[in-house]
This record gives structure tokens, sequence and C-alpha cells, in this order.
């Protein structure tokens, strides 16, 4: 009997578990997936929570119920990974051996990294919003906030659903408009990139929504430390921002496990093959989703499409054949801009979001970088796609892994 | 587009970065420095040799990773290149800016 064993239960995780319990021979291997913590949640919908769109309900579900039963789901934090024994020791003092270890222990925010970020203002005028715990209390600060400066943030790069600020900036200005105080609140959207829109096709099709919202840009804003005794950021240049209310997107990292292992970069993602998901270090290693360094977005749908890939790769490496070179950084997001309309984007490695229809070439009936009421609504479905569809492995009909070029509008190649 | 610079024929993009990083040398990363009003000196080539590593590589550049470089400290960094230096340095080293996904 071999071991695959699979680190994580979360959207990637969940995911591999159920698409490889059906593909592996029951009698030869075992699958086994370990998570410390008993909560799934579905992280798109932290974006709603703090502006009472969605309840806490909606986002969280007992993670368990989506793990097929036949496999081995350990609920216990993971202390160490041995690669050269091929052994993952847990906190309660076990040991598992493994053939074959699927690293899908994600990412998350780490506050402490940047000067008085984490400290005694934290959740009470300085908010996350990607985790359950901040976009709570942000929900609860919004509901009785009464206005000022609402400076939206991201620390450094590479982030989560890098959109995720912007479609905040855009739904924190529907908020306040249906509140009926619009009018009190200055809303700054602050980057370390040269723009809240980088790519040349999304920057001319979508700046305009920063205009019509009112929502002042400060580019190029690599914060030093956070003065939260006079509520300022001010960053390298010495360039300062007041806020009455930072929300801010810190420091995203890969988990500590990964550090305490030795096997990852600055930030603790994974160094892993692109287009395998194979790791760089160890050939039984694999790595999906967050926990990787791929120049990939860090979103549910490219851990989706690489699930697809990855699955594949797995049962090539069984059979000792020659992996598949197929992701090609694939990601399909739908990008919300507020007052019931969304955006849709699909884009990979090699291609920066274009204007098109989408799944379905010429015929969509979702389009592609242009704001609407059915993208919004094709985001709202989603939530019941992830929980019913996605995470189960039930392939989404018309919806590849790897990006159609087809019914696309594209001049050339570039990024 | 096309540029003339340094006595060559290069591609450019609307932001007058190189879309194609096999037709850079030192001569142009020298005169897309003097038209952002940067004099190159050593420290500056050890900035471009370090991004040019990390492009490679293809590991993201931030400003964390300045800090943990070993070549240069981040007031150095603002120093060199004034005014959004990992833009500044990027355009000179001929490879694309830092980019988000939209």
């Amino acid at each position: 009997m071999k071991n695959l064993v699979i680190l994580g239960a979360g959207t990637s995780g969940t995911m591999m578990s159920n698409h490889l319990v059906s593909k592996l021979p029951k009698k030869d291997w075992k699958i086994t997936i370990i998570d410390q913590y008993k909560t799934h949640y579905y992280q798109p919908g932290f974006l709603f929570l703090p502006f009472d769109i969605y309840t806490t309900k909606q986002v969280k579900k007992n993670g368990k119920k989506f793990i097929p039963k036949d496999v081995n789901y350990i609920q216990e934090k993971i202390e160490l990974i041995e690669p050269e024994e091929n052994k993952v020791n847990l906190a309660n003092g076990s040991t598992l051996e493994y053939d074959i270890l699927i690293i899908a222990t994600g990412a998350k925010i780490a506050p402490d990294e940047i000067e008085g970020m984490n400290g005694p203002e934290w959740y009470k005028s300085i908010f996350d919003f990607y985790t359950y715990e901040g976009a709570k209390a942000l929900r609860n600060k919004l509901r009785t906030w009464e206005g000022g400066k609402l400076v939206v943030h991201i620390t450094e790069m590479p982030i989560k659903c890098p959109v995720a600020p912007l479609e905040f900036a855009f739904l924190a200005d529907s908020y306040f408009k249906n509140k009926g105080m619009r009018d009190k609140v200055d809303i700054t959207y602050v980057t370390p990139l040269g723009g809240a829109f980088t790519k040349p096709k999304a920057t001319k099709a979508l700046h305009y929504l920063l205009e019509e919202k009112n929502i002042k840009e400060v580019t190029d804003f690599n914060i030093e430390r956070v003065d939260y005794e006079n509520n300022k950021i001010i960053d390298y240049a010495d360039v300062e921002i007041e806020y009455d209310l930072l929300v801010t997107v810190p420091t995203n990292m890969g988990d500590a496990l990964i550090e305490r292992s030795g096997m990852g970069d600055d930030l603790n993602f994974v160094p892993t093959h692109k287009a395998t998901l194979q790791t760089k270090a160890y050939e039984n290693i694999f790595a999906i989703g967050d926990a990787t360094n791929l120049p990939a977005s860090k979103a549910g749908s490219v851990a989706h499409f690489e699930a697809e890939i990855l699955t594949e790769n797995i049962l090539r490496f069984i059979k000792g054949e020659p992996l598949k070179e197929e992701f090609d950084g694939h990601a399909n997001c739908f990008v919300e801009t507020g007052n019931g309309k969304a955006l849709l984007i699909d884009f990979n490695y090699t291609h920066e979001p274009v204007e098109g229809t989408f799944p379905i070439p010429g015929v969509g009936p979702l389009k592609l970088l242009k704001e609407s009421r059915t993208n919004h609504m094709g985001k709202m479905a989603f939530r019941w796609i992830y929980w019913n569809m996605l995470i189960k492995g039930i392939h989404i009909p018309f919806v590849s892994a790897t990006m159609n070029e087809k019914g696309k509008k594209f001049d050339k190649i570039t990024n | 587009m096309k540029k003339f610079i340094a006595n060559t024929e290069i591609d450019v993009n609307d932001e007058g970065y190189l879309t194609d990083f096999t037709q850079w040398n030192k001569d142009i990363g020298n005169e897309l420095a003097k038209e952002q009003e940067i004099e190159m000196t050593d420290k500056h080539w050890e900035v471009i040799d370090y991004i040019h590593d990390k492009y490679k590589k293809e590991e993201p550049l931030s400003i964390r990773g300045i800090k943990k470089s070993g070549v240069i400290n981040i007031k150095e960094f603002y120093a060199l290149f004034p005014a959004g230096p990992l833009k500044k340095a990027t355009l000179i080293a001929g490879i694309p800016k830092p980019k988000s996904c939209i």
C-alpha cells in the first residue's frame, strides 16, 4: 500500500482529494489529508461580508463534509515536513510517511511585517478583509462608522486575489451611496504598483470606474510603517497618507510550516515548476494553489485549473511517464464593480485580460472586460458552484483548464 | 512601437518598456536611464544585475526583495532611482514593470 498525503484542506487540497479518490486504485493507494482547522471558508465571500451582502453563515461550512469518505482526514496541526525522509510530523507527535506529497497550505496575511500595523489599532481603525475575523470586524465597524477618510491599501505583492482591494473600493462607494453618506466619505486607493490597473487593455477599458466613483489613486507607494498614533501610513519616500479608516491588505506569506521545513522562498512560498506543479527541490512533492511561487494569480480559479492538470500529472508520475507541461497560468475571475454590476476577466501567463465572450466563444453569455449585471449574477451564482461543484472536483461545463483563445480580441501576444 | 536608441532599433510598449528583452544591452540601458534623468554608476549597474537575475529566475520583484538583496538598502534604492524606483529600474533593465492581473 502506498501513501499520498495532502497538506491543507482548503480550496486546493479539498479539490485534489476529490479528484484523486476516483482516480487512484483503492487497493494500492491510501489518500490522507491533514488540516488543523475544521472550518472551510468560502474566501471570495470575505469581500462581501464587510458590506452586509453576505452573512457569516454563507461563507463557512464544516470542511469535513467536502472530503470524500474514502480519504483519511486528520484534523491536526502539521509540525514539520522532512522531505529527505519522506515524512510529515504532526503536532500530536505522530509521523506520516508518504510516497507522494501535495503541499496545499495556502497563503495568509502577515500584518506583523509592517511596523505599527498589527498594533493597538488593529481591528479598531486598521482592518484587513482577507480573514474571516478581519472581514467580520470590519463589517461591525462599517455599520456604525460616520465617515471620513477611507484608505484602501495594498502592502506588497504578491497577494491573494489581486483585484479584491479594487473591488472593495468599488463596493465601498456603492455601500456609502446606499446609506446616503457618500459625501461624508473620501475613498483613496493606495498601491505599490504603477496604477490601480497595470495592464494596458484593462487600464484603457476600466480606468473610468475610478473617476466615475470618485476614488482617488495613489501609486508607487511602498509602505514603510503605519503611524497609528497620528493615523498615517508612510512610505520609503516619506510620502504620508492620512486615514480615519485603513483597510489594508497586509503582506501575504506562505504557511510558517514551509519556513520551518526549509522549503520556501523569502515569503515562504514553495518554488514550483510553473507548467507541471512539481516542486523544484523534490520530484515526489507537488504544490498547488496559493502555496506555490508560481507567477500566476493567487486565486481559487487558478487552483481549480491547476487541480485538473496536477491530477493528470500525479497519475503520470505514478506510471513513470513524463509530466505534462500544461499549466498556462489560466485565471478566470469576476470583478465586482458595485451597483449590482461586475466584470469578468480571463487571462494566463502570457495573455493579458482582453474583451470578448465567455465561456462559449462568440456567444457568451458572459462578456469579458465589460461591466454587466449578468456578470454580477455570475459572481453571485459562483458561491453555489464553489460549494456544490468546484471543491468537489465536478467539472464546470465549457470551462477548460487552459485558456481558450477563441472569442477573444487579441491584438498580439504580449505581457 | 519602434524606438531608435543607442544606434539600435528596439521595440517598446506605450510606456517605453522594452517588449523583447533580447534586444537589450548596456548602451541601451544607459540611454534609457538618461531619458529618466539618471546617470548610471557602478552601484546602479549592481542593482540592474540583481534585477536581471530575478527576471531570469522568474521571481517577482519587490521592495522586500531589494531589502534582502544584500546589494542595496531601500533608502539608497530610492536615492538611485527617485520616485517609483522599481518602475524606473525595470524600465532601464529592459524588463516589464511589476504588474497585477488586471
